[in-house]
């Protein structure tokens, strides 16, 4: 145990460990130190030095979020010099900042203005200098807009990209007055190595940093009386969206998320759950297809381990980094891709609608997911499978907008068919939650029996853990599948980029040896999605995680391949896993793309 | 004044430049002693940092040396960025055995095996003659048995990069930007191992005493200054170049020996130095003193005689310039800071701003003083009060 230091703040003596920094020591005593470079999930920059504080005996002040506590020490948080020192930095920030509050995507959910209202910064001594600066709008990506002109330096995002997430698309570029958030060559986010995973949109304080808002498409859809509008809501949206609208964190709200979505005027409001489910049944079987190539025809070609794909920010991130590992992907589309494939086939024909006349929304914890919309090759309906995507905040902005008062709505059902969503569909949104809901089928279709858990819960791939392993034995298989007898499955699970580039150099390394791995571009899953309601930390991620899971006790169905419409779809249209028709509309193949 | 009035000659100092080539001798009798005695030398001497902080080099060997790391370095800054000086280049070029003898010294004692030189880019063409010296010096540390081993490392331009933290995060591969402190370099420097970084002039006057002994040092120079100190004389003098003077001598005494007669003021330290103003000059010493004489030596000792004909609103212009520029720009004082009192003078110049404006950047500066992460920041208040106090009519009028 780390040795304890005593100190006092504000005359009130506190006792912590040797390792933490005045601003930890403060919050035990429940005293509030202002920080915006800080944040809980990165490494410490103590650039912004908003949260100066006094230290009896050292003439200057020092910055809370960086200096350790000391034996002794005598700090005070609340004096007239912190205070007017601050009250200075916050007006020099707003110098460099363009202020249009009211025409800010952040407005109200802004660090940098909460600041300057706790502060009344209400004049303006100094000289406004963004006039003098040349800020640039980056509106090209699909996914994300980056304003500078709105960034106050404190980095965040430069170090969320790197130590999060290891692509380093931004990074600080120039020094002195000049000095900026840039990219490579400061090319457009949509032309350098950026996943559009958006964390670095969570992780900044201020609207530098936003998704590209659908908003206005999604209404004018709506209000087209020609257009039939499909929504797909994902799984981590129904325990984000509460949360984004004032209710508790993790607070579960699918039936109220149903009935809101009707009354915004959603044709069909449908469930990503149940593509969640289906690829559970293509890459299941694709996984097993893979280890029977390799176990029975010890065929050197097939690639192993096998990575989920149903992460974009992923996927793309192997394109950019990894590309030799291009073939380890699993062909599956992501759920939100193989339920527009889908809506535009299969659906539009059980409703008797012209695909030409419908409009495709999903609702998603991610802005990763707008890029993959916007690939190419996802038309495989003959359309764009997925026309508009929308975040978990997004959806709040139009519910908001609507006048819907959110928290007195009814429970509802999702439409059918293409509505139900397994509990194993359900976890998707969770670390974890695919390699759970592929062990509980594919265990089952190999040996007829449930997988070896209480209840299902496969509790060793559950949880934050950067990296975690399980490896699951194989007995008592049916004759199809004897040739799995007494083979250990092996299987890693990881979140957050950073952590997915560790894994793959173990492997690449020959360290490690997996047969199916499941990545999530986003710590915890999509629940901690760049879509998701501000602010994040591992304590918010980890009570939408067993919000997740809740939800999948909950549910009648817990197993993909006993959803009674994922047995439908395959009798009425699909066949049967890796069929010729799963293989058009619901996989696909990745592209090598630049390092920078 | 008149400038033939008999002049008070100042205690020119001939110790650092001297030429002598018996630093095997030196090596051998330090390396004969215990570490202890060499640190206790160090301290006694009153040496103290010649880069601009002033911090007590014997101490800031003996925190090294406390450590129980391994891996450790000895760094000589030789980034030399401080607009006015070039005494280090001068010193390396002339006597460098001088500060290898230093850093051998050091290495011996903290217990490093690898050295660098952090050369400032512009001086690129000190590396052939100084890998000669390398060479012949790494012989004699074979010869001595001392496993130390020095490079050179080619900055590549920003001033920052003089700022220790900064320097060795370039020297990392990455970004020049200063740390958070503590913890300091001497605690967790290079790679995060114990580093000591000493400024070029600091390591050559350690020689100096491991030759005569602290005594020598010691006497020379007052109180909390001792010692000499390798001054880079510029602007409206007769005589620019590079003197060694005894510390402690007043600004006046300074000014009659260094000027035609004519100065107005000098600036003392640089761009991130003080301006005395005549008034103040007889009342104004050179060293470490701290607040008890108003002055302390800033980067490097360069002194900057300005005459009548000076505008000291230009002179302030152009040090905010640099300032504005060479700021890293990751903290929010000094980069916005730094263009606010820029373009702050300018408009109370042009009229936009009342004269009252100067004092409220003067409020400004002392927050950058009190809150910005490191020295550069920190001191931009130094030129910029000391200017505006002084020649407040030049600001506006
Ligand atoms: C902005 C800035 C620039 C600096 N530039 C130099 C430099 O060029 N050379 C130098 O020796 N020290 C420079 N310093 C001081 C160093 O940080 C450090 O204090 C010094 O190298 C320590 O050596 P010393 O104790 O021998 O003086 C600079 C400090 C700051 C804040
Ligand atoms: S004070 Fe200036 S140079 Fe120093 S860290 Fe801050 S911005 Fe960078």
């Amino acid at each position: 145990m780390a040795n304890m230091v005593n100190l006092t703040i504000n005359g009130i003596a506190v006792s912590v460990e040797e390792d933490k920094t005045i601003l930890e020591a403060a919050k035990h005593l429940h005293i509030k130190i202002p920080t915006l470079c800080y944040h809980k999930d990165l490494c410490v920059a103590g650039n912004c030095r908003v949260c100066v504080v006094e230290q009896v005996g050292n003439h200057k002040l020092v910055a809370s979020c960086a200096t350790p506590v000391a034996e002794g020490m005598e700090i005070n948080t609340n004096t007239l010099k912190v205070r007017n020192c601050r009250k200075h930095i916050i007006e020099l920030l707003l110098t460099e900042h363009r202020e249009e509050c009211t025409k800010c995507y952040r407005n109200g959910h802004c660090e940098l203005q909460a600041l300057a209202a706790e502060y009344q910064i209400t004049n303006q001594d100094f000289i406004d200098l963004v006039p003098d600066k040349n800020y640039t709008i980056d509106m090209l990506s699909p996914a994300i807009v980056k304003d500078d002109s709105k960034c106050i330096r404190c980095q965040r995002c430069v170090r969320t990209c790197a130590e999060i997430q290891s692509v380093g698309a931004i990074a600080v570029a120039h020094k002195g007055s000049e000095m900026k958030i840039s990219t490579f060559f400061d090319r457009s986010l949509d032309e350098v190595v950026c996943t559009n995973c958006g964390q670095c949109i969570v992780h900044c304080p201020t609207g530098a940093l936003t998704e590209k808002s659908y908003v206005e498409n999604v209404w004018d859809a709506i209000a087209d009386p020609d257009t039939h509008v499909i929504v797909q809501t994902a799984p981590a949206v129904r325990i984000g969206l509460g949360e984004e609208l004032g209710l508790g964190i993790g607070t579960r709200v699918t039936g109220k998320m149903v009935s809101a979505l009707k009354r915004l005027g959603f044709d069909s409001v449908l469930d990503t759950d149940f593509t969640a489910d289906l690829t559970i049944m293509e890459e299941g079987t694709e996984l097993l297809t893979r280890l029977k190539r390799a176990l029975v025809d010890d065929d050197p070609e097939v690639a192993l381990p096998m990575a989920t794909s149903c992460s974009p920010g992923w996927v793309k991130y192997i394109e950019h980094k990894y590309p030799e590992y291009l073939p380890n992907l699993s062909s599956c589309k992501s759920p939100q891709q193989m339920f527009g494939a889908l809506a535009k086939t299969y659906y539009a024909k059980n409703i008797e609608v012209d695909p030409e006349n419908i409009v495709s929304v999903s609702i998603m914890p991610c802005t990763a997911k707008k890029f993959e919309a916007n690939r190419p090759e996802m038309k495989d309906s003959g359309y764009k499978d997925v026309d508009f995507v929308l975040t978990t905040r997004e959806l709040a902005v139009m519910i908001r907008q609507a006048g819907i008062e959110f928290e007195k709505l009814n429970d509802e059902s999702f439409d059918s068919i293409m509505g139900i969503g397994s509990g194993a569909g359900v976890i998707f949104g969770a670390s974890g939650g695919v390699m759970e809901a592929a062990l509980r089928t594919a265990y089952e279709i190999v040996t007829g029996r449930e997988v070896p858990f209480d209840n299902l819960e496969i509790t060793p791939v559950r949880g934050l853990e950067g990296v975690k392993e399980a490896t699951v034995k194989i007995e008592g298989t049916i004759e199809a599948w004897s040739f799995l007898e007494g083979v250990e499955l092996k299987c890693a699970i990881t979140n957050g980029l950073e952590n997915a580039h560790q894994l793959l150099d173990a492997i690449r390394k020959g360290d490690k040896f997996y047969h199916f791995i499941e990545v999530m571009a986003c710590p915890g899953g999509c629940l901690g999605g760049g879509g998701q309601p501000f602010p994040v930390d591992n304590e918010i991620r980890l009570k939408r995680m067993n919000a997740l899971y809740e939800e999948d006790r909950n549910l009648p169905i817990r197993k993909a391949h006993e959803n009674p419409e994922i047995i439908q779809v395959y009798k009425e249209f699909l066949e049967e896993p890796l069929s010729h028709k799963s293989h058009k509309l619901l996989h696909t193949s990745y592209v090598k793309r630049e390092q920078y | 004044m008149t400038t033939t009035a008999a002049k008070k000659q100042l205690h020119r100092i001939d110790l650092i430049f001297k030429h002598e080539d018996d630093c095997k001798e030196i090596l051998r009798n330090a390396f004969s002693r215990s570490d202890q005695e060499i640190v206790n030398e160090m301290v006694n001497s009153g040496l103290k940092g010649r880069g601009g902080a002033g911090f007590p080099t014997g101490l800031k060997w003996k925190l090294a040396a406390e450590s129980d790391e391994k891996e450790k370095y000895v760094i000589c800054n030789a980034d030399e960025g401080e607009p006015g000086t070039f005494k280090d280049r001068e010193i390396l070029s002339r006597v460098p055995h001088k500060v290898l003898s230093g850093m051998a010294v050091c290495a011996k004692i903290i217990g490093a095996q690898k050295g660098y030189i952090y050369l400032r880019g512009e001086y690129k063409f000190l590396v052939p003659d100084l890998n000669k010296e390398l060479g012949k010096f790494h012989d004699i540390l074979d010869d001595l048995g001392l496993d130390f081993r020095v490079e050179i490392f080619l900055g590549s331009g920003a001033y920052i990069c003089g700022e220790e933290s900064a320097l060795i995060e370039s020297m990392e591969g990455k970004r020049g930007e200063p740390r958070n402190k503590p913890p300091f370099p001497s605690v967790r420097g290079f790679k995060g191992k114990p580093t000591v970084v000493n400024n070029v002039e600091t390591l050559a006057h350690s020689y100096t005493i491991l030759k005569f002994g602290a005594k020598k040092f010691r006497d020379l120079g007052v109180k909390d200054s001792r010692g000499s100190k390798v001054f880079s004389v510029s602007g409206d003098t007769p005589i620019p170049g590079i003197y060694e003077l005894e510390l402690g001598m007043t600004v006046q005494d300074f000014v009659d020996d260094f000027s035609d007669g004519d100065c107005k003021a000098v600036q003392v330290g640089g761009a991130s130095g003080f301006l005395v103003p005549r008034k103040r000059f007889g009342k104004t010493t050179i060293g470490y003193e701290g607040k008890l004489t108003g002055i302390s030596l800033p980067t490097g000792g360069s002194m900057m005689i300005f005459n009548s004909s000076r505008s000291m609103y230009n002179v302030l212009n152009n040090y905010l310039e640099f300032f504005e520029e060479e700021s890293c720009g990751q903290c929010t004082p000094c980069r916005v800071g730094c263009q606010q009192l820029l373009k702050g003078i300018r408009a109370v110049k042009r009229g936009e701003k009342p004269a009252s404006y100067l004092d409220q950047l003067l409020k400004l500066t002392e927050t950058m003083k009190l809150t910005a992460k490191c020295g550069l920041g920190q001191s931009v208040a130094n030129s910029f009060s000391s200017i505006v106090e002084n020649f407040r009519e030049e600001m506006i009028y």
